[in-house]
């Protein structure tokens, strides 16, 4: 979907407590808007529950990287051992995977674990150093501090500027204000 | 449970609970923020920063100046010979990995217990883990003899046709030390990207505020983006606690899986994690006992801190004390000549005195006093029994690898160990280099997660409807 780069971006509603931003984020969701984010300076779990956000693939992701690294392991010794470069180690069989299993387990949690960490960011489309929200000073002020955003964004269907700023404003933010691209 | 006796306006105690409390009262988001982020953002460097890294920085140069020589002159300029061919560098090694293990058992296995009280010390203690990690890993890499040509360890295609022999523990290690340094990296990183937005959003001067964002990696708090972090945080919660298990289990096999007296046992593994635990432990309330004070973190690092780890340490250093009983027990039950010659020699030859210093600072001085509650909160005695069982714990190395081989089988070939300047130098010179990027850290980065610190707060729980008056 081509997203406009210019005029505005949303409307961001600042609040002071996680109680009022779940209040108005669950009203939000239940009125119709889709597009619509919030953003706390710690994981607060409820405000992605009412803005229906379940379940995440980053389990998934970690799963599939794991098995790779499993695999791609324990082949890579099988194949060493047994045809590039066999040797006999006090007589032991040259397909010896008990010993395997230790590289291939280290490995396995190595990729899973890079598949978690690098996985979270994709999902997540981080590193972006740029972000339109970052404009707005009140968010640069609060959000990684101690404030609760909500931000209606200009890509909604139901998006109107004066229609959004009013019921935004019926929740009693501690500000509304006009995100520009 | 017996009714316990406690002050009830003591404000160090929870009113609910009556446990001593995990974080002071009266903390707000802000004032963590500031109390945390200010230690890195203020513009004052202090003076006993200074010096401390001036007296790091030289321990470390000499590290340079040590390895240097070595790299010139090969490993005879260390006391290591036949039959003691396993000096100073492995016990570095094995001491320096094990006291990173504590890092990952408090940021991983305390995080799946749900053990809140973590979230103050997780950050450093990670630290120690990597800088530990980094001092162990030089070890291996320059007692192999030819360290420039130390990455044919790894399974690498190359002109020589030649391929790593996947049957040796030695070999496992590589694979068990590199996953570890990795994982560990990578864990510290993504608990950082948080707190360094922070920092970005908190920083005044045009510098910090560009060296911190890219760090942050554009983080802005989107709860989404919370809800798949907290999924890759447990998940490699989760990796990282078999991971610190094995890690010290396959340097375990190092040991046990030659058929040496003294090193082939079946109870290393878990003897040797729960070893690691116990320095580690030890090294965390070094570090934090110093830290808590000289930055006025005694409301974020509290006596329950000081009082749990203490806990832990009781625990893994009775675990480490049947280690040892076993270890007599079975040279007596084998009715192994040698087993039973080894285990004497031990504690009565030649080199029995390094034996009895192990046996008092892990087992005797420790496993005595750490049960009194009173003694446990006190700061002066933790500090000073976190560097007896540290001392006791590198001794634990020493004996096992030094007694075990320097009488061997045949009374021909025995021989001593007696460490050159150039080991002491060297193992003096990683703690140089530890300190050092200890200091840098604790300068450089916010030492405590400010955002699990928040989640800690009474004001970060979201009311329900009734309870909000909606």
């Amino acid at each position: 979907m081509a997203l406009p780069r210019e005029g505005i971006y949303g409307l961001l509603a600042e609040f002071e407590t996680p109680t009022e931003l779940v209040i108005a984020a669950k009203a939000a969701h239940d009125a119709g808007w889709r597009r619509l984010d919030c953003y706390s300076p710690y994981p607060l779990e409820e405000a992605a529950e009412v803005i229906g956000f379940h379940r995440n693939r980053v389990p998934l992701v970690t799963l599939i990287g794991g098995l790779m690294g499993l695999c791609a392991m324990f082949s890579l010794e099988t194949w060493i051992s047994t045809l590039a470069y066999p040797l006999n180690i006090a007589g032991r069989p040259t397909y010896s995977w008990p010993a395997f299993i230790v590289p291939a387990y280290e490995w396995t949690i190595l990729f899973a674990g890079l598949s978690a960490a690098f996985g979270m960011l994709a999902l997540n489309g981080l590193p972006s150093l740029y972000h339109p929200l970052f404009n707005a000073p009140s968010f640069r002020n609060g959000a990684t501090v101690d404030k609760f955003f909500l931000c209606l964004e200009a890509t909604d269907p139901k998006f109107d500027a004066s229609e959004a700023k009013a019921f935004l404003e019926g929740f009693h933010p501690n500000s509304v204000v006009e995100v520009e691209y | 449970m017996a009714t316990k006796e406690f002050i009830t306006n003591d404000p160090r105690l929870d009113p609910v609970t009556g446990e001593l409390r995990v974080i002071a009262p009266g903390q707000s988001f802000r004032s963590v923020t500031a109390k945390i982020a200010d230690i890195v953002l203020t513009p004052h460097t202090s003076l006993g920063w200074l010096l401390l890294l001036a007296v790091s920085g030289s321990a470390a140069t000499m590290l340079l100046v040590a390895v240097t020589w070595l790299f010139l002159k090969g490993v005879g300029i260390w006391a290591i010979t036949q039959p003691v061919a396993w000096g100073f560098a492995i016990v570095n090694f094995v001491w320096w990995i094990g006291i990173g293990h504590a890092g990952t058992l408090i940021s991983a296995i305390l995080l799946l217990f749900k053990q809140g009280w973590r979230n103050s010390i997780n950050r450093f203690a990670e630290a120690m883990t990597i800088f530990a990690v980094v001092c162990a890993g030089l070890f291996p890499l320059i007692h192999v003899g030819r360290p420039w040509l130390a990455y044919w360890l790894f399974p690498y295609p190359n002109t020589m046709n030649v391929w790593p022999q996947f049957r040796s523990p030695l070999l496992w290690d590589v694979f068990a030390v590199s996953t570890y340094a990795t994982i560990s990296v990578v864990f510290w990183y993504v608990g950082l990207v948080p707190d360094f937005g922070t920092m970005r959003d908190r920083a005044k001067s045009k510098f910090a505020q560009y060296i911190y964002g890219m760090l942050s990696l554009g983080w802005r708090g989107n709860v989404k983006h919370w809800m798949r972090y907290e999924t890759a945080s447990l998940l490699l919660a989760g990796l990282a606690t078999p991971l610190v298990l094995s890690v010290h289990t396959v340097i375990s096999f190092d040991f046990a899986v030659a058929i040496l007296p003294g090193w082939h046992t079946t109870i290393f593994p878990p003897y040797f994690v729960a070893g690691a635990v116990y320095s580690g432990f030890a090294m965390v309330l070094s570090l934090a006992i110093p830290l808590r004070k000289v930055f006025h973190l005694e409301g974020l690092v509290t006596d329950r801190h000081i009082d749990n780890m203490g806990k832990v340490m009781l625990a893994t250093g009775g675990i480490v004390a049947y280690g040892y009983g076993m270890e007599v027990f079975m040279a007596w039950y084998s009715a192994s000549h040698w087993e039973f010659f080894m285990m004497w020699n031990r504690m009565f030859g030649p080199m029995g005195w390094s034996y009895w210093v192990l046996i008092s600072c892990n087992i005797a001085i420790p496993l005595t006093t750490l049960w009194v509650r009173k003694w446990r909160t006190n700061l002066t005695f933790m500090f000073v029994m976190s560097l007896i069982v540290n001392t006791g714990m590198w001794f634990e190395r020493f004996v096992i690898v030094v007694t075990s081989l320097y009488r061997d089988f045949l009374p021909s070939s025995w021989g001593t160990y007696r460490a050159t300047k150039w080991d002491y130098m060297t193992y003096a010179g990683t703690f140089g280099l530890f300190l050092t990027l200890f200091l840098l850290f604790v300068r450089f980065v916010p030492m405590i997660p400010m955002h699990e610190i928040k989640m800690m707060l009474p004001s970060a729980k979201v009311k329900t409807a009734v309870e909000a008056g909606d």
